[in-house]
């Protein structure tokens, strides 16, 4: 097997497993006691360098003429800051809040920009590294659906806290049961229901809309090296154009993305700020 | 896909991430930024209050010029005042001591005048002794006594 080339079915199911805490593919839909070390390595080493940056751009933080960086840093301070402004109504809550949503989208940023690596470098890096020719490693931390839920989890969690804090217990429980249909006992029910299901979905859809699109990417970029792969003159020039061109697409999808996370975040928090 | 404890790992990760930011990334940031925002504005201020002033003092410059030349106008007309004044004072003055003079002269000349009448009358006197004298020592003839006579008027004349 090590010495022929795998089917396209096999080189595709081969990227899309995790390296794991098990070492082979998780046979459970859902099993907590394996752990994605891929997904944690690259999401913790890309925050970490997230960090770095910023907090580099912190230190040299002055009021004077800014430098590049500085200024490269400060500008999208000031874009999530004014963001943050136009949707979470509380001066107290932004200062949480609008750092949450700025780490938030450089984070998701770099881990999506993972996808522009060849989709065969770090892996075989990583598999002449072992000298196991089958070892498994997938690179985008958002193209796993527990880095994303995680994140959108997070997310949800911050609604919780805020919806108590800002509302009180009393307050926040009275507004579980009587909105969004109005104070009455026989709709208390329906009421109650109506939010647990606006939770789930909120929560649901942050993370499978990151996950879906960042997933998506990466088996198209699977599929070009596929075409690629072919060793033909056509599979070559195809790969080059489809490559290139789905690579500068996907800077879209990456920043959007990111983006679109971030305003949700914001959005999530502000609706856990407003009484219905 | 499949779920696994990578989620609570992320979620934890989220938050240290997120706590960082607020901590060390996010204040000084904003608080340079508004420094900053407040540096411009009050430097805008200050060049509007430049500009001001500028205009302030241009209009305080134009009105000292014009006063300054007034003053000069007036200092002008007033030496100019003085200065008739002084000359009229000397003309007067000199009309005063010529007049002086020329009164001097004519007494003096006066003086000088009588006192060579007196002397005359003292030379005539004597003439007239004198003439006597010849008179008396020639013979009387009344043709030559008027001749005399009239020589003698010729000479007091």
């Amino acid at each position: 097997m090590a010495t022929e080339a795998p089917t396209a079915g096999e080189y595709i199911v081969h990227h899309l497993t995790h390296l794991n805490s098990t070492g082979h593919a998780q046979k459970a839909v859902v099993d907590w006691s394996v752990w994605n070390l891929d997904t944690l390595f690259f999401s913790i080493f890309l925050g970490v360098v997230t960090l770095f940056f910023l907090i580099r751009a912190a230190n040299k933080a002055t009021a004077g003429v800014p430098g590049r960086f500085q200024a490269a840093v400060e500008i999208l301070v000031e874009m999530v800051a004014d963001q943050a402004k136009g949707i979470v109504h509380s001066a107290e809550s932004r200062k949480f809040v609008a750092p949450v949503a700025l780490t938030v989208f450089l984070w998701i940023f770099l881990m999506n920009s993972m996808d522009f690596l060849p989709v065969d470098l770090l892996p075989k890096i990583w598999q002449l590294m072992t000298g196991d020719s089958h070892a498994y490693l997938r690179v985008v931390p958002t193209a796993d659906l527990n880095g994303t839920l995680g994140m959108s989890i997070g997310v949800l969690l911050l609604c919780l806290y805020y919806n108590i804090k800002i509302k009180g217990m009393s307050g926040w429980v009275h507004e579980l049961f009587t909105a969004p249909f109005g104070s009455h006992p026989l709709l208390y029910p329906v009421n109650f229901l109506m939010q647990m299901i606006e939770f789930l979905a909120k929560t649901v859809s942050h993370g499978m809309r990151l996950f879906g699109n960042m997933y998506a990417g990466e088996l198209i970029f699977m599929l070009i090296a596929l075409l690629g792969g072919t060793a033909t003159v056509f599979g070559f020039v195809g790969h080059i154009i489809a490559g290139s061109i789905w690579a500068v697409f996907h800077i879209l999808i990456v920043a959007l993305q990111a983006f679109i996370f971030m305003m949700l975040t914001l959005v999530y928090i502000g609706q856990a700020h407003e009484s219905h | 896909m499949n779920l696994n404890a990578t989620l609570i790992a992320q979620l934890v990760v989220f938050f240290i991430l997120a706590w960082v930011t607020m901590k060390f990334v996010w204040p000084p940031i904003v608080k340079a930024l508004d420094e900053r925002a407040k540096k411009i504005a009050d430097g805008l201020a200050a060049a509007d209050k430049a500009k001001a002033d500028l205009s302030l003092a241009e209009k305080k410059v134009v009105e000292e010029l014009r006063k300054a030349r007034e003053s000069a106008g007036d200092v002008r007309t007033a030496a100019e005042k003085q200065a008739a004044t002084v000359l009229d004072e000397a003309r007067a003055e000199a009309a005063r001591i010529i007049a002086q003079a020329r009164e001097a002269a004519q007494g003096e000349a006066g003086a000088a005048a009588q006192r060579a009448k007196e002397a005359l009358r003292d030379q005539v006197a004597n003439l007239a002794v004198a003439g006597a004298e010849r008179i008396l020592r020639r013979e009387i003839n009344a043709q030559v006594h008027a001749d005399l006579l009239a020589n003698l008027k010729q000479e007091l004349q």
